[in-house]
C-alpha cells in the first residue's frame, strides 16, 4: 500500500506544480490546496500506514498495535496552517481582481518604474 | 593595567560623546574628547624606559577561544612608536578641530565618535599579534576613515570620495585576509611572533610567495601606493584636522607598520625585497612629480605625502635586503631600516604642520585654491614660519628633521648600488637615480606650497573673506609641530635610543637582536664629503633653479592624461551597470520565474543528494495490505485531481479540490486518524465554502475561463518534482536511520501526561507551544484578512481625500 501512496502522494505534487507554474491565480491557489494534501497524505506515509487501532489508549490493545501517532500531530498542525495560507490567499486575490480587475499574472507584474 | 583594554579605550569614551553634545553643548565636545588620546599617549610614554631596553609586554583577551581568535595586544619597539604617534599626533589633531569645527554648525558627536572610533582601530593594528584581529581593526580604520572623508555627506565630492577610498582599501584588506589564511594554512598558527619564529621553514612552502603578494597588496592599497594612490587625493575632500590625522599621520602608515612588521618574516624572498623597494621608489617619484600639477592646498599635500610614503616604503624594502649579506653594516644597509623610521617619525611631524597650516589657510581666507592665494606673509606671519619649517624640512633641508632622515634615505639607495643579489648590480643603479629625480621634485613641490601660499602678490578680490591671522588656540598645535621639527635636528640621538632603535630591532631581528645593537649614529655633518652630500647639494641646486623657472613649464602637466582615475571610474560605472542587468536577467518579475527557479532547485538538490548518499530505497516488507477501498478511493482522489487540470471552468476546478479533499479524508478514516478525518471534513468544507464565496463576489469576466494550454516546459517541471517527492515518500519509509519518539510518546501519554488520545496529547501537552505558536499563525492571517478587506486602495478615493 506505502508504494502505491507514494506514487499517489508524487501525482499530486505534480499537479499541484503545474497549476502553480499557470498565470491565473486562482489556479495558483488551488495549487496550493493539492500541494497541502500530498504533503499531508506524505506525512502519514512515512510514518508507515500500518497499525490496528486509531491512536487512543483503550483497554486490551498494545502499544504496538497503535497507528503512529506522531505524523498524524504533524498533519494536523498542517491542516490548520494550510487553511489559514489558502483562506489568506483567497482574500489576497480577491481583492486584486476588486482593485485591478485582473488575475492574470503577467499582468499583475510590477512595471519598470514600480519597484 | 590590561593594554587590551586600553585599545577598546577611545571605543568607550565614544559611547558618552553623544550624551556630551547634547547635554553640555556650550562646553565644545573637543575638550573631553582631548583627555582620550592625552591620558593613553602619557601611560604609553611610561612603557618607553622598558621598551628601549628591549623589553616587550603582553595582554591576552579571549575572543572565541573556541577557533582560537583573540584579542592579543603585544607591545615592542615598532608597536609603541606608532601608539605613541597615534595618541600623540591624535591629542594635537583634536585640539587644533576644537577651533577648526565650529561647535553650533558642526554636527560634532558624529566626528568625534568616528575620530574615537578610529583610533581604536588604528591602535587595534599596530598593537594586535593575532592576525585575524589584526584583520578586524584593519577593516575598521577603513570604515571610520570612509565616514570621516564623508562627514560632509551632503556634498558629491565627500561621498565620491568616501566611496572611492573605502573600494581600494577594502579590496586590499580582503587580498590580505586571503595572505593572512594563507600564512595560517603554512604555520599552522595565528600568531605574528610565532610565525617570525618559523620564518626559515615558511620559505619554501608553496603559498610563500602568494601569501606574500596578498599581504603587500592589503598595505599598497592602505598606504597609497602606485597604482593604488588615487583614493588618496579625492580623500582630501575630509574635514582637514581628518586629512592631518588619517591621510597623513596615522592610517595611510599602517601600509608601513604591515610591511614592517611582516619583513622579518618575509625578508628570505627576493620578491618582496624588489616589489617593495620598487613600487616605493616608483611611487615616490610618481608623487613628487605630480604634486606640481596641483592646484589645491591639500591636493599638494595628498601628492606629497603619496610621495613620501613611497620614499619610507623603498627603504623599508632595502632593510630587508640587508637579511641576504654577511656585512650588512659594511656597505651601510644598516641605515636603511633605521632611516625608514627616523623618516616615518619626522613625515608625521612636518606633514601634520603642513596640513594644519593648509587647513588654517582654507579657515581664514575660504579657498584652497593656490592660484587665488598669494602674499600673505606679512598677514599671517606665524602661519607662513610654521609653513616654512614643515616645507624645509619636507624638502630635506637642515636644520631641520627631514634633512637628517631625507640624507640617510640616500646613503641607503647608494647602498644598494653595491648589493650583487637579485640582479641588483645590473639594476640597482636605478635607484639611487629614481631617489634623486624624486628628492628634486620634492624640494619644488615644497617650494611651491609654500612661496606661493605666502610670498609673491596678494589678492584679496579673489579671496572669500579678507585674510587674517588664525586664532591662538589654533596655531598651538602647528607651532608645537614646527618647534619639534627642529628640536629632532639638535637631538636626533636621543630620538634614536629612545624611538628609532626599538623599532628598527623589531623590523630587523636577523640583523640586531636587541635595539642596543643597532649601531647607527646621526650626524648632520660626517665630517667628510660623502656621494649623499654631493647629491643634496645638486637636488638644491638644481631643485631651486626650476622652481624659479616653474612658471615656465608647469603648464606642460595639463598634457597629462588622468589614466588611473578614469580607469576607476570606467570600472565602478562598468560594474554598477553591469549588476543591474544581471540581476535582471533573472528578476523578472513574474511569479512563475521564481517558482520555476524554486522547483527546479528543489529537484536537483533532492536528486543530487539522493544520488550522491546511494539513497534510493525500496522496503518490500512491512508494507500495508493492500484494499479494496482503498483502490476506490485513491481512484477518486486521482479522478478529482485529473479534473482538476483539466477542467474548463474554475467551478469545476473547486468542487474537484474539494472531492480530493474528503478523498484525503476517507483515507485519514481508513489509516485509523479519526481525529485527522474530523479535522479535515470540517476545514475541507469551510474551505469549499470560501473559494465559492469569493467566487460569487468576482465579476463576471472571471467566470469564463478558458481551458488551460499545455506547457511542456511546466510540464517538465511539474513531473521531476512528482517523481522527486515519490523518492522521498519511497526512501523515508524505508529507510529508518533512528528509531522512531512515537513509542516513547505511545508508552507515556497516560503516565505522564493523563490523557487517552495520543495524537491530542502530542499537541496539547508535549508540544503545547507549537500549538500555541500555530494559532498564532491563524490569528496573523485573520488579522491580515481582515485588513485587506477593510481596506480600500482605489485610486478615486486617494483623490478624493486629496480635494
Amino acid at each position: 500500500m506505502e508504494i502505491i501512496m507514494s506514487v499517489v502522494i508524487g501525482f499530486l505534487f505534480m499537479a499541484a506544480v503545474y497549476l502553480m507554474l499557470s498565470k491565473s491565480l486562482i489556479r495558483i491557489i488551488i495549487g496550493t490546496g493539492l500541494l497541502s494534501h500530498g504533503a499531508h497524505l506524505l506525512l502519514l506515509t512515512m510514518g508507515g500506514l500500518g497499525g490496528e487501532s486509531p491512536p487512543v489508549v483503550a483497554d486490551g490493545v498494545s502499544v504496538s498495535d497503535y497507528a503512529d501517532p506522531l505524523p498524524q500531530a504533524l498533519i494536523l498542525t498542517a491542516i490548520v496552517i494550510s487553511f489559514a495560507v489558502t483562506s489568506f490567499f483567497l482574500v489576497v486575490a480577491y481583492r486584486a481582481y476588486q482593485e485591478l480587475g485582473t488575475d492574470n499574472m503577467e499582468l499583475l507584474k510590477g512595471t519598470e518604474d514600480h519597484e | 593595567m590590561s593594554l587590551v583594554l586600553l585599545i577598546f579605550l577611545p571605543i568607550i569614551a565614544a559611547l558618552f560623546i553623544p550624551l556630551l553634545f547634547k547635554k553640555i553643548g556650550q562646553i565644545h565636545t573637543g575638550w573631553f574628547v582631548l583627555l582620550v588620546p592625552a591620558a593613553l599617549f602619557i601611560y604609553y610614554s611610561t612603557l618607553l624606559p622598558s621598551i628601549a631596553e628591549g623589553g616587550n609586554r603582553v595582554s591576552e583577551l579571549q575572543w572565541i577561544p573556541s577557533l582560537d581568535i583573540a584579542f592579543i595586544a603585544y607591545i615592542d619597539g615598532l608597536s609603541l612608536l606608532f601608539s605613541l604617534l597615534i595618541t600623540g599626533i591624535g591629542a594635537l589633531v583634536v585640539l587644533y578641530s576644537i577651533f577648526y569645527l565650529d561647535k553650533y554648525r558642526e554636527q560634532l558627536h558624529n566626528f568625534y565618535v568616528y575620530l574615537l572610533m578610529f583610533m581604536t582601530a588604528m591602535l587595534g593594528v599596530v598593537q594586535s599579534d593575532h592576525l585575524i584581529s589584526l584583520y578586524l581593526f584593519w577593516e575598521l580604520t577603513s570604515i571610520s576613515s570612509f565616514l570621516l572623508i564623508g562627514y560632509w555627506y551632503t556634498r558629491d565630492r565627500s561621498r565620491f570620495g568616501a566611496l572611492k577610498s573605502m573600494m581600494i582599501t577594502v579590496f586590499g584588506g580582503l587580498m590580505m585576509l586571503g595572505g593572512f589564511v594563507l600564512l595560517g594554512i603554512m604555520g599552522n598558527t595565528y600568531s605574528i611572533r610565532e610565525l617570525i619564529s618559523q620564518s626559515p621553514e615558511l620559505v619554501g612552502h608553496d603559498f610563500f610567495v602568494w601569501a606574500l603578494v596578498l599581504i603587500l597588496l592589503g598595505a599598497f592599497t592602505k598606504s597609497a601606493q602606485f597604482p593604488f594612490y588615487i583614493w588618496l587625493p579625492d580623500a582630501m575632500e575630509a574635514p582637514t584636522p581628518v586629512s592631518a590625522y588619517l591621510h597623513s599621520a596615522t592610517m595611510v602608515k599602517a601600509g608601513l607598520y604591515l610591511v614592517a612588521r611582516f619583513t622579518p618574516v618575509f625578508a628570505a624572498s627576493g620578491t618582496w625585497v624588489w616589489l617593495v623597494t620598487g613600487i616605493g621608489l616608483f611611487t615616490m617619484l610618481w608623487g613628487s612629480f605630480f604634486a606640481l600639477k596641483q592646484k589645491d592646498l591639500k591636493g599638494i599635500l595628498a601628492f606629497s605625502t603619496v610621495s613620501q610614503l613611497g620614499l619610507i616604503m623603498s627603504l623599508l624594502g632595502v632593510s630587508a635586503a640587508g637579511f641576504h649579506v654577511e656585512n650588512a653594516t659594511e656597505i651601510a644597509l644598516n641605515y636603511a631600516g633605521f632611516a625608514a623610521i627616523f623618516h616615518l617619525i619626522n613625515h608625521a611631524v612636518f606633514k601634520g604642520s603642513l596640513f594644519m597650516i593648509a587647513g588654517i589657510v582654507d579657515h581664514e581666507t575660504g579657498t584652497r585654491d593656490i592660484r587665488k592665494l598669494g602674499g600673505l606673509m606679512s598677514l599671517m606671519p606665524i602661519s607662513f614660519t610654521v609653513a616654512m619649517i614643515g616645507a624645509f624640512s619636507m624638502a630635506g633641508l637642515p636644520p631641520f628633521g627631514g634633512f637628517l632622515s631625507k640624507e640617510m634615505f640616500l646613503t641607503g639607495m647608494v647602498a644598494l648600488t653595491e648589493f650583487d643579489l637579485f640582479a641588483m648590480d645590473v639594476w640597482g643603479i636605478m635607484f639611487p637615480v629614481i631617489a634623486w629625480i624624486g628628492s628634486v621634485f620634492t624640494f619644488i613641490y615644497s617650494f611651491y606650497f609654500v612661496f606661493h601660499t605666502f610670498a609673491g602678490k596678494h589678492k584679496p578680490d579673489e579671496l572669500p573673506k579678507p585674510a587674517h591671522e588664525a586664532p591662538k588656540g589654533m596655531l598651538v598645535s602647528p607651532v608645537f609641530l614646527a618647534v619639534l621639527a627642529v628640536v629632532i635636528f639638535f637631538i636626533p640621538n636621543i630620538v634614536g635610543e629612545w624611538l628609532v632603535k626599538p623599532a628598527v630591532a623589531a623590523i630587523q631581528p636577523f640583523m640586531y637582536d636587541s635595539p642596543q645593537a643597532v649601531d647607527v649614529h646621526v650626524a648632520a655633518w660626517h665630517g667628510y664629503i660623502t656621494p649623499e652630500l654631493w647629491m643634496t647639494i645638486g637636488i638644491f641646486a638644481v631643485g631651486g633653479l626650476m622652481f624659479w623657472s616653474l612658471r615656465k613649464w608647469q603648464h606642460l602637466y595639463e598634457r597629462f592624461p588622468n589614466t588611473l582615475n578614469s580607469l576607476y571610474d570606467n570600472l565602478m560605472f562598468l560594474s554598477d551597470t553591469g549588476a543591474n542587468r544581471f540581476s535582471r536577467l533573472y528578476m523578472t518579475g513574474f511569479i512563475r520565474s521564481y517558482l520555476v527557479y524554486m522547483f527546479s532547485f528543489l529537484v536537483i538538490i533532492v536528486l543530487g543528494t539522493f544520488v550522491l548518499n546511494d539513497a534510493f530505497a525500496i522496503d518490500m516488507n512491512n508494507l500495508a495490505p493492500v484494499g479494496l477501498y482503498e483502490i476506490i478511493i485513491m481512484l477518486a482522489l486521482v479522478g478529482s485531481t485529473v479534473t482538476i487540470l483539466f477542467s474548463k471552468s474554475r467551478l469545476t476546478a473547486i468542487i474537484a479540490l474539494g472531492a480530493v479533499g474528503y478523498s484525503v479524508a476517507l483515507f485519514f478514516v481508513i489509516f485509523r486518524a479519526p481525529d485527522l478525518a474530523l479535522t479535515q471534513l470540517v476545514i475541507e468544507t469551510i474551505s469549499v465554502a470560501l473559494f465559492l464565496l469569493a467566487f460569487y463576489h468576482l465579476p463576471q469576466i472571471s467566470r469564463k475561463e478558458e481551458r488551460m494550454r499545455f506547457r511542456f516546459g511546466n510540464a517538465v517541471i511539474a513531473v521531476g518534482v512528482g517523481v522527486t517527492m515519490t523518492f522521498v515518500a519511497l526512501a523515508a519509509h524505508s529507510g529508518k536511520a533512528l528509531p522512531s519518539i512515537s513509542e516513547f510518546y505511545k508508552e507515556t501519554v497516560y503516565s505522564e501526561a493523563g490523557g487517552g488520545n495520543i495524537v491530542n496529547v502530542i499537541l496539547v501537552d508535549y508540544r503545547g507551544f507549537d500549538t500555541l505558536f500555530e494559532i498564532g499563525v491563524l490569528g496573523i492571517a485573520g488579522i491580515g484578512i481582515i485588513t485587506l478587506i477593510k481596506l480600500r486602495l482605489t485610486k478615486k478615493e486617494g483623490q478624493h481625500e486629496n480635494k
